[in-house]
């Protein structure tokens, strides 16, 4: 009934909520009635249906969050047992550099990976271009760093960024630059693992973006050449701007899962590496706290900063999608 | 420009019947062909080198990790680089086998996946067709709040999960792993989505052939829903294979660990044998890789089209 512009089987992401439009009443006007207008609904049948994922979900998911959201005011012993500590974890949390180290940390793997994404709007244009051999062939060589284990890249990343035999400081001593212990350096260890972040989430960016690209009117183009505009002229008149719903759309993706960086960091860094503190991320403290140092209360204050944090962002991103994103 | 303009110059072109236009500037509509053609040919060759140069960088890394399991230890860790080996060291594949418990942890990576699937494609396929075409008291607000859980990230829920299969006894089990996994938000979001794309004809005639309401999901519309159901199954199975912080969190073993939190444990070993940590972990990763490539454009599309890993 809403998705008239989709072909059948190709799910809208709840991201793209815009188009097509998450109503929680379901479809109760208009068209078909899916079940019929029968006054007694379908009786028993709807909850056989759906007992056995209202049950996982409630229990494994929808619990869990009401739980967390109780532990992060609470503080737990040793051996177990806790006591109500109102926001206690939160008045620690703040005042903990940790938790500015491990944010300030997030945000600039964050930054580094956006920075594919315009790359990636000018690969997708190439990709586009009619005509063009082995389109395939390159749709399948950038997509798969996204489709890999991270554990298992994170293995050749891990010897590239070595510092005495790594490929990547190799490559810098032949233009004259003394590369640093990337692994073992503070700084430069999450500038490593952004830049395989964004190895790995270029080509994501890429083909969502040659998917939006393929809804512009070709008709545009021409028009714009016969108005002389140049190749770059259209780029940046015709493409950039009409594209603007798939940017927003891969530029939220991108925030959200750069905020919950985890298993690259992990892998690329080891869990005993000293420069760890130094380089965590914000889920990367998360873990030390509610898994290694068993901090329950401590680690579900992290976990309720992440979200709100998450939250935040998402918001402002969309506040300001009306401002940029052309059309609907 | 604005694309304002764009739309109305578009349309002024599209107005002037194509007549006028030859006999208007026949030389310049000439030129401008010949020079679109010469511009659209000259770009395919920057183009082809852009993206052939990029795609090359993009699969280096396999390449290397390739070259890398082939090798010596000592010619991995040579200060002057070694781009090919003196002799092929496929023995290195072999003593993955030996140096690690590879196959008990390549057999629960399958088991998790498989069942983590299977139970995602019945318990979403039943959840998004009851929110879709039933009609029952309560059902928005249950939609409502299910889909309230997709914008919750995960670290939320992770420390409540560990304690219920800590609670049930399931630590370092397969149980433990596969147990959360069993159920998806997202899935029983991108199943209602597809059954919701529906014509109600089919369900009105099954009905009146006096099909009940699970025979009428069962044989008529699930079988409609395999793009969809595909599509779940990739993600799943992609998700399943590659997660990392849920098996490190239930299992402390790495027997009982899957591949991919088996790998890590190799990590910060001083006397690592990098040729063998490199062919293990293209042995880990290639069951999924060759599904991608088999299915390429499934994947691609299914993966971009609902935007999760």
């Amino acid at each position: 009934v809403t998705s008239t512009s989709q072909r059948p089987g190709s799910p809208a992401s709840p991201l793209r909520g815009r188009a097509e439009r998450v109503r929680p009443g379901g479809p109760r006007q208009g068209g078909h009635q899916p079940a019929g207008r029968r006054i007694a609904g379908d009786g028993v049948w709807p909850w056989l249906f759906l007992a056995p994922l209202v049950l996982g979900i409630s229990v494994f998911y929808f619990w869990p969050v009401l739980q967390t959201a109780f532990y992060s005011l609470t503080k737990w012993g040793v051996f177990g047992g806790w006591t109500f500590a109102g926001f206690a974890n939160y008045l620690a949390l703040f005042a903990d550099p940790s938790l500015y180290l491990s944010l300030g940390n997030t945000l600039l793997y964050t930054g580094i990976v956006l920075l594919g994404i315009p790359i990636a709007v000018y690969l997708a244009s190439l990709l586009n271009l009619p005509g063009l051999r082995f389109a395939a062939l390159y749709r399948v060589l950038f997509f798969l760093p996204y489709v890999a284990m991270p554990t298992a890249v994170a293995m050749v990343w891990r010897v590239i960024f070595n510092g005495d035999f790594g490929l990547l400081n190799h490559a810098l001593a032949v233009v004259g630059i003394d590369g640093p212990y990337w692994i073992s350096t503070p700084g430069a260890a999450i500038v490593a693992v952004a830049i395989v972040g964004l190895w790995s989430s270029l080509g994501f960016s890429m083909i969502v973006l040659a998917a939006g690209l393929k809804n512009i009117p070709p008709e545009m183009y021409e028009a714009a050449e016969l108005d002389g505009a140049t190749r770059w002229r259209q780029f940046q008149s015709i493409t950039v701007p009409l594209l603007t719903p798939s940017i927003f759309f891969v530029t939220i993706v991108t925030v959200i899962s750069s905020f919950q960086l985890f298993d690259l960091l992990y892998a690329i860094l080891g869990s005993s590496n000293p420069v760890l503190p130094k380089s965590m991320s914000l889920v990367y403290f998360f873990y030390r706290e509610g898994f290694v140092s068993n901090d329950k209360g401590y680690a579900a204050a992290i976990a309720m900063v992440i979200f709100l944090l998450i939250g935040i962002v998402t918001a402002i991103q969309f506040r300001l999608q009306k401002r940029w994103v052309q059309g609907d | 420009v604005t694309d304002s303009t764009i739309f109305v110059r578009t349309r002024t072109v599209d107005a002037v019947p194509a007549p006028t236009i030859r006999r208007g500037a026949p030389a310049t509509t000439a030129r401008t062909a010949r020079n679109r053609r010469a511009r659209r040919g000259g770009s395919h060759v920057v183009a082809h080198i852009v993206l052939g140069v990029g795609g090359l960088i993009m699969a280096f890394p396999f390449v290397w990790q390739l070259i890398m399991s082939l090798s010596t230890n000592t010619e991995v860790q040579s200060v002057t680089p070694v781009f090919w080996p003196a002799e092929l060291q496929w023995d290195n594949y072999a003593r993955v086998f030996e140096r690690l418990p590879f196959l008990s942890q390549l057999q629960t990576s399958i088991t998790i996946t498989v069942i983590r699937t299977l139970a995602q494609i019945l318990f979403c396929t039943l959840a998004g067709y009851a929110f879709a075409r039933m009609r029952f008291r309560g059902r928005g607000v249950l939609l409502a709040l299910v889909l309230s859980i997709l914008m919750v990230p995960s670290q939320v829920y992770l420390l409540s999960q560990y304690q219920l299969v800590q609670g049930f006894g399931l630590l370092d089990t397969l149980g433990g792993l596969v147990l959360p996994g069993l159920f998806s938000a997202f899935g029983t979001f991108l199943m209602r989505t597809a059954f919701l794309a529906m014509p109600a004809e089919l369900e009105e005639a099954a009905r009146l052939d006096g099909a009940n309401p699970f025979q009428i999901f069962w044989k008529v519309m699930l079988p409609l829903a395999t793009p969809t159901i595909s599509v779940l199954a990739i993600t799943t199975v992609l998700w399943s294979w590659n997660e990392l912080l849920w098996p490190l969190v239930v299992t402390t073993f790495s027997e009982n660990m899957p591949l991919s939190a088996g790998l890590a444990t190799l990590i910060g070993d001083r006397t690592t044998d990098y040729p063998v940590v490199m062919a293990a972990s293209l042995l880990a990763m290639a069951p999924v890789l060759i599904m991608f490539i088999v299915l390429q454009r499934r994947v691609i599309d299914g993966l971009a089209s609902s935007g999760l890993k």
